[in-house]
């Protein structure tokens, strides 16, 4: 890129000449593509199905680079997979900055080549775009939106909408839970904790696609993000009106994670994750999915943590490893360390 | 996870609960005197596990939750002064004050941040310098040597704009108190953390004076069920002491290198607990010696002492008089996310580990 400014001056959102070279420079070499190379005030899309998915989300992440990706990466994934867990083939996203004055241009070329490399990987094409500069101080670093249109074929229309789960169902999760949340606070605090705890963001719609091709039987998908397991798996107890019985023994966990969730008592259910999905379908049907998931890259972990039962409706409940029950809530506020 | 699992070891715990149900007899009451303790049962689902005639009762030992609310109008006090920064560990910052809390004082441009340990705040202090860096102590004899460490780091270095709210408080006094109040116990499980500090002999007299079994304890379900085994041997025998089950980190002797730190930096007052009232030489202030690291003495402020909040009855719970269950507030108007007693506001709160676990 042009390297005329290594930091981002406020010029660069002013709609002149040096915002104009930014984009050029920087944006359209990066993410370049027919529809975005027009550079129309809004992008015309073919679409090849009759019903659309939409979605949108903000990134305000602190740290900007954690191990496993950064904001640019994780602004795909995340909705990529918010389109992929409603039934939808991502196909279109938009991309919006929000830049601090005297921001890092080398970083946020760094941060733009991850978005573009895992929007590739996605097989998502960036088709618009918006950049605002803001005094110092007036936001931190750098902030991301991104929004996103998928297509949905009639058949996993309901996918995202819980409709037909009964007791006996159960629910699948294809790996370790807590990854990401516990990898942004290990770089974000001044923990140095020496472990290896990788955040797992990652896009999913390949997987999850696959999982609509081969099988009919899934009755609800959600990304368990901010809140957790916890958190989707109480939002879906209530909505359905049946109970949740969680196997503690069958979370998988990994150990960086589990020490960390110890040392600083959190509940591992509560950590946010950006790289897995929550799959619920009936017993019989469920072998078929965790095959499809089991035999893909993301889903080498995938396990039965829970199932839907008639006991406790509208409740999530947590069988433990040492014989007891517990009952699991969704995350109040943020979780916050303990002093002893 | 190693130093974990085997004590989370379901055959273990189960064949203590047997060992239990098989030699207790007699009706008795035990007092998990921490938070950790409580949360631990309830986590594990131990209670469950224990005969009807043992009951556990939840004690004072949530130092969120029997600090007093002028501790936090204090704090807040100081949040507003101008160029203050307010150093906190993560569980102080949502307890309600009597109006407000360092949360909402956080959100109206007060610059509270959060520690993991005390000596962050010392580097924030170094790094701000002309600012006042407060850190609200709380805690008993186990985070107390770490606030401890601090103001004589402190002072070593010359950092001049560092102080601390004490708040910190020791375990003995109120375990006394509650027993002359006329709470029925027969025996304390007592948390492991603070008598890696102090040792055991600070149990000594509540063994021979008052009678009562003491089996200082960890905090794994294993640990936990263990030591709810002493106990009940040494009540059946009639042979009450001071037992140590947390062997793999507890001496009788304790941490003497911690233990000098307490001593010179802080000496004994009489202290305020929430719902329980002053307990005599109950509080840890801030040495003569130390004075120019004692925000109460650097800082006055005059802040009106306010009453316990209508209808909650957190002192009869941290009393063990009552349980979550009796009062009208719980998980009705007082909830995690709104609390109205300190029992609700921490994780280790006794109404929070029942809102969370049991409702």
């Amino acid at each position: 890129m042009n390297p005329r400014e290594d930091k981002i001056l406020m010029s660069h959102g002013n709609g002149g000449r040096m915002m104009h070279d930014l984009i050029g420079h920087l944006f359209l070499k990066h993410f370049g593509n027919k529809i975005l190379e027009e550079q129309t005030d809004a992008a015309i899309l073919p679409v090849d199905t009759p019903e659309v998915a939409f979605t949108t989300d903000s990134f305000v992440i602190d740290p900007l680079f954690f191990p496993g990706g950064n904001i640019g990466k994780l602004a795909v994934c995340g909705t990529v997979n918010d389109l992929a867990v409603s039934g939808a083939e991502p196909r279109y996203i938009s991309v919006s900055f929000i830049l601090e004055e005297g921001f890092s241009m080398q970083e946020l070329e760094v941060i733009v080549k991850s978005l573009a490399e895992e929007a590739r990987h996605a097989k998502v094409t960036i088709v618009t775009g918006d950049t605002k500069v803001v005094n110092r101080g007036k936001c931190d670093k750098l902030f991301i939106n991104t929004a996103g249109i998928g297509m949905v074929r009639k058949k996993d229309q309901m996918v995202g909408k819980a409709r037909n789960i009964h007791p006996g169902d159960v629910i699948i999760i294809n790996g370790t839970i807590g990854d990401h949340g516990m990898a942004v606070m290990n770089a974000r605090e001044s923990f140095n904790f020496k472990s290896p705890v990788i955040s797992d963001c990652a896009s999913l719609n390949h997987m999850i696609r696959e999982i609509l091709d081969r099988s009919s039987g899934v009755k609800f998908m959600r990304d368990p993000t901010r809140g957790g397991v916890a958190t989707v798996l109480n939002e879906l107890a209530a909505k359905i009106g049946h109970g949740i019985e969680i196997n503690e023994q069958a979370l998988p966990i990994s150990k960086g994670v589990s020490a960390m969730c110890e040392i600083l008592g959190f509940d591992t259910l509560h950590i946010a994750n950006e790289g897995k999905v929550i799959v619920v379908a009936s017993e019989q049907e469920s072998k078929l999915i965790l095959e499809i998931m089991r035999n893909h890259p993301l889903g080498k972990q995938s396990a039965v943590i829970a199932h839907i039962v008639s006991d406790h409706p509208g409740r999530v409940v947590l069988k433990t490893g040492t014989g007891g029950k517990r009952i699991i809530d969704s995350l109040t506020g943020d979780p916050l360390p303990r002093i002893c | 996870m190693r130093y974990v699992d085997e004590y989370r070891n379901r055959e273990l715990i189960l064949a203590l609960s047997e060992e239990v149900k098989k030699i207790s007899k007699k009706e008795i009451t035990l007092m998990e005197v921490c938070g950790g303790h409580t949360m631990a049962i309830h986590r594990f689902g131990l209670h469950s596990l224990l005969p009807s005639n043992i009951r556990l009762l939840s004690g004072p030992g949530c130092p969120v939750c029997v600090s007093s609310q002028h501790f936090l109008d204090t704090a807040i006090a100081y949040s507003k002064i101008p160029g203050a920064i307010i150093t906190t560990y993560g569980d102080l910052i949502r307890v309600p004050g009597s109006v407000s809390s360092l949360e909402k004082e956080k959100a109206k441009g007060a610059d509270v941040r959060i520690l993991y340990s005390v000596l962050e705040a010392l580097e924030i202090a170094k790094n701000n310098p002309g600012r006042p860096v407060f850190f609200p102590g709380i805690g008993f004899e186990t985070t107390a040597p770490a606030t401890a460490a601090a103001i004589v780091q402190a002072k070593k270095e010359n950092i001049v704009n560092f102080f601390v709210l004490s708040a910190h408080k020791i375990m003995p006094p109120v375990m006394k108190a509650l027993v002359d109040e006329g709470v029925k116990i027969n025996g304390f499980i007592a948390p492991g953390h603070v008598s890696a500090i102090t040792g055991t002999a600070i149990y000594n007299e509540l063994a021979a004076g008052y009678g009562l079994g003491v089996v200082v304890t960890g905090f794994e379900p294993v640990d936990m069920m263990q030591a709810i085994l002493m106990l009940v041997r040494q009540i059946e025998s009639g042979t009450p002491k001071v037992e140590i089950q947390y062997r793999r980190i507890v001496h009788p002797e304790g941490n003497r290198i911690a233990q000098a730190l307490l001593i010179e930096v802080f000496n004994h007052k009489d202290d305020r607990w929430r719902g329980l009232g002053i307990i005599r030489d109950s509080g840890l202030k801030i040495r003569k010696d130390f004075v120019g690291f004692d925000a109460e003495v650097k800082y006055p402020v005059s802040v009106p002492e306010p009453p316990d909040p209508k209808g909650c009855i957190c002192g009869l719970i941290l009393r063990g008089l009552k349980k979550p269950g009796d009062c009208r507030l719980f998980a009705t108007t007082c909830t995690p996310s709104d609390p109205v007693g300190a029992c609700m506001v921490s994780g280790e709160g006794t109404c929070a580990t029942y809102y969370k676990y049991r409702r």
